[in-house]
């Protein structure tokens, strides 16, 4: 681990309940500059609420999340993603009525600037930063080669296929800018191919999109293939931590999916 | 293989099935028709919506036209204004009239005797403009976490609320209003003629129009279409949700101060009754009839409903539109072409095998005759039941039958909707019409005023169950 760095995402004691169940209790979590941590454990371990905490959806009952060094905490969700954090939903929600390319242009709103009567005296300004966002959304689309291309930008966000709508997440969300990409199930619901895909796709989003990622993630071979560190949780506790072989074998990893029994006979 | 297209042909369901989902659509003529007139570009759409309206005052030499012109230019712009919260924010704001009312009531405050102010317009309108879109802003500020229905009823609180402060307060003068309103003044010049308040609102409509049409197409507008379609999404992608819904409100309200700051001075007098739910639920209907969402759309739509309210006030046009709606749709909806032929001559044939046992059994059943005079009300008398409009000496009140029919044809209707076979279903067509034709002949057109609003109502009704995006609405899909 680089130390010398300084970490870009820093959770600390991080902990929320709902009623009497404890989603996340005394998590922390450090992500550095450049990294892909995967965050895995079985249904109800707490990770969505992770990403829903540090993303600013629901305000954490203790703890500190800092980002860049500063703390997020008491922002607004858009504040949040202005800062750099931009996510993805593991139940898609893209905007289902606008065409693809303005999904991605949607998303540019934080790094732009024109207001009412900018935009409808159309400035110089204003149409230049149009035709930056629009250049942006072409080029976040053309990421994923010829998939989400040329007429497709015109068609309506519903009419693109299941692996097309999590590709166009993506986008939009590389479309706010982020340093912190946070992908939750990035691969649920693909096919094999899809899947083999998605992991060299996140590959890429490190070395040429120079984000730093958190993903969840239940497919162990994606899991395998992207991480530097894995993060594996449950009841909202962290119980294992480090590359994805020291966390695949830690019986307390092994026990959390498989129960007790299966930990003691391994 | 049954289910595959051919060898070229993707398979149902699988990636390239769905992506072509879009082209598919494309083919037939309705969709050809409506991506063809997207293409048209903006400035030749305004103009083709303002001509007609410009050319309007040459061809109208009557006072009342004139004024229904004006009425109708009011109108657009507060669907237009509607438009904004409803079709693109996407927030049932049920409190719209109010602004509409302040506007209004502002404009008295600053050109009428009873304040002893005149303002001149170039001043008052921008003036009302920004100051309504000031308590739109307020009224949104501890709203604007709200949604949905918790949104409406404290929107409808607030419309309630503007109306018992109007109608008690003194500034007011309450129920009785401010009468002296002075005329708009350009520079010095007032604005005499109805001609002139019609092209000044016709102004309005071309810059307001414009305005919004150019937000629309800026990330502004971007933004309100992002979070309608989904509002934590667009939170979590940089887009100040709680600020671009009160952006929102702001711009409506202040378009419906505009239309009211014309509506005053053309009416010379404001009162808390124009400012009711009646006009709220007209203009929703306007905007879902136009498309909620489309500003081509809610302007027709607007237009559309109100020469119709106009129209139906009068009972020869009501028939013709009545008649002409039955015969329209039963065109539309029945497929192939014999089968509106048929259940409209089965109609004619059974009303005249009805009314020949009515004559036999009870001359007086057929002894009256319709309020209608015009010319398909002459053609109905002879096979719709008219029972002569006195007391028959039966005890029975007049007009018991169209009320009895009423009844029978509400009940008929909603039991045809439950026959599930086509055949069976053009079969209780006949009665069902003729039902229609009684209550029509016996009892609404003789009440124009109750006549239009059932009439609009029933032809929404309709539409809404064959295409519930508008006349000119994109349809949305929604998959959860």
């Amino acid at each position: 681990m680089a130390e010398e760095r300084a970490p870009l995402l820093e959770v600390r004691g991080l902990s929320l309940a709902f009623g009497g169940v404890r989603c996340l209790d005394g998590l922390d979590l450090t992500v550095w500059e450049g990294e892909v941590v995967s965050v895995i454990g079985p249904n109800g371990a707490g990770k969505t609420t992770l990403f829903n905490v540090i993303t600013g959806v629901y305000p954490p009952e203790a703890g500190e999340i800092l980002f860049e060094g500063k703390s997020v905490l008491g922002l607004d969700p858009h504040q949040i993603a202005r800062r750099g954090i931009a996510r993805t939903f593991q139940t898609l929600r893209l905007f289902l009525n606008m065409t693809v390319k303005e999904n991605v242009m949607a998303a540019a709103y934080g790094h732009t600037r024109a207001g009412v009567v900018r935009s409808v005296l159309r400035t110089p300004g204003m149409r230049r930063e149009e035709r930056e966002i629009e250049q942006l959304a072409e080029e976040r689309l053309a990421f994923f080669g010829d998939r989400l291309v040329g007429y497709r930008w015109r068609q309506p966000a519903y009419s693109l296929s299941y692996a097309n709508r999590r590709r166009l997440e993506i986008a939009r969300a590389t479309a706010a800018k982020p340093r912190l990409l946070l992908l939750d199930e990035p691969a649920a619901g693909m096919n094999p191919v899809e899947t083999h895909e998605m992991t060299e796709l996140i590959g890429r989003l490190r070395e040429e999109g120079g984000y730093t990622i958190l993903v969840i993630e239940h497919d162990m071979h994606v899991v395998e293939g992207i991480s530097d560190r894995v993060v594996a949780l449950d009841h909202g506790i962290k119980i294992a931590e480090g590359t994805f072989g020291e966390v695949a074998t830690d019986p307390r990893v092994v026990e959390a999916y498989l129960g007790t029994s299966a930990a003691e006979r391994k | 293989m049954s289910l595959s297209e051919g060898p070229e042909q993707p398979r149902i369901g699988v990636d390239e099935w769905v992506a072509s989902a879009e082209e598919r659509r494309a083919r037939s003529p309705l969709a050809r028709a409506q991506d063809a007139i997207e293409r048209v570009p903006a400035a030749v759409k305004l103009v083709a919506l303002v001509v007609p309206f410009a050319v309007f005052p040459l061809f109208v030499d009557s006072a009342y036209l004139m004024q229904v012109g004006i009425d109708t230019l009011v109108f657009v712009l507060l669907a237009l204004g509607l438009n904004v919260a409803v079709g693109w924010v996407g927030l049932l704001d049920l409190g719209y009239v109010a602004f509409f009312g302040i506007g209004a009531y502002l404009y008295a405050a600053v050109a009428s005797e009873y304040a002893g102010r005149y303002w001149d317009a170039a001043i008052a309108i921008p003036v009302i403009a920004v100051a309504v879109a000031v308590s739109g802003f307020l009224v949104g500020l501890p709203s604007r976490r709200l949604v949905g229905d918790y949104l409406a009823i404290v929107t409808l609180f607030f419309l309630q609320l503007w109306l018992v402060v109007l109608i008690n307060a003194s500034w007011s003068r309450g129920p009785n209003g401010i009468s002296d309103i002075y005329p708009l003044q350009f520079f010095g010049r007032q604005v005499t003629s109805l001609d002139g308040y019609f092209y000044v609102a016709l102004i309005a409509f071309v810059v307001i129009i414009s305005f919004l049409y150019l937000l629309n197409q800026s990330r502004t507008g971007r933004a309100w279409r992002a979070l309608r379609e989904d509002e934590l999404a667009a939170e979590l992608m940089t887009m100040p949700v709680s600020r671009l819904k009160l952006m929102g409100f702001a711009v409506g309200a202040g378009i419906a101060g505009v239309a009211g700051a014309i509506y005053a001075p053309v009416q010379g007098a404001v009162f808390p009754a124009n400012f009711d739910l009646v006009l709220l639920i007209t203009l929703y209907a306007m905007v879902v009839l136009g498309g909620a969402g489309s500003l081509v759309g809610v302007t027709v739509g607007a237009v559309l409903i109100n020469g119709l309210l106009e129209a139906l006030n009068d009972a020869d046009n009501a028939s013709w539109i009545f008649y002409g709606v039955v015969a329209i749709a039963l065109i539309a909806l029945l497929r192939p072409w014999w089968q509106p032929i048929a259940v409209l001559g089965s109609t004619v044939v059974f009303g005249f095998a009805v009314h020949e046992i009515a004559e036999q059994a009870r001359p007086s059943l057929v002894g009256g005759a319709t309020f209608g005079d015009s010319r398909i009300d002459r053609l109905v008398d002879s096979w719709v039941l008219l029972p002569q409009n006195i007391l028959t000496g039966d005890g029975l009140p007049t007009g018991w039958l169209g009320r009895l029919a009423y009844i029978a044809l509400v009940a008929s209707v909603l039991g045809l909707t439950l026959v599930r076979s086509h055949l069976w279903r053009l079969v209780g067509l006949v009665p069902v019409l003729y039902l229609a034709a009684c209550v029509w002949a016996n009892l609404l057109v003789s009440q124009p005023a109750v006549a239009r609003f059932v009439l609009i109502g029933g032809m929404l009704v309709g539409l809404m169950a064959y295409r519930p995006e508008g006349l000119f609405g994109k349809q949305r899909v929604e998959i959860v």
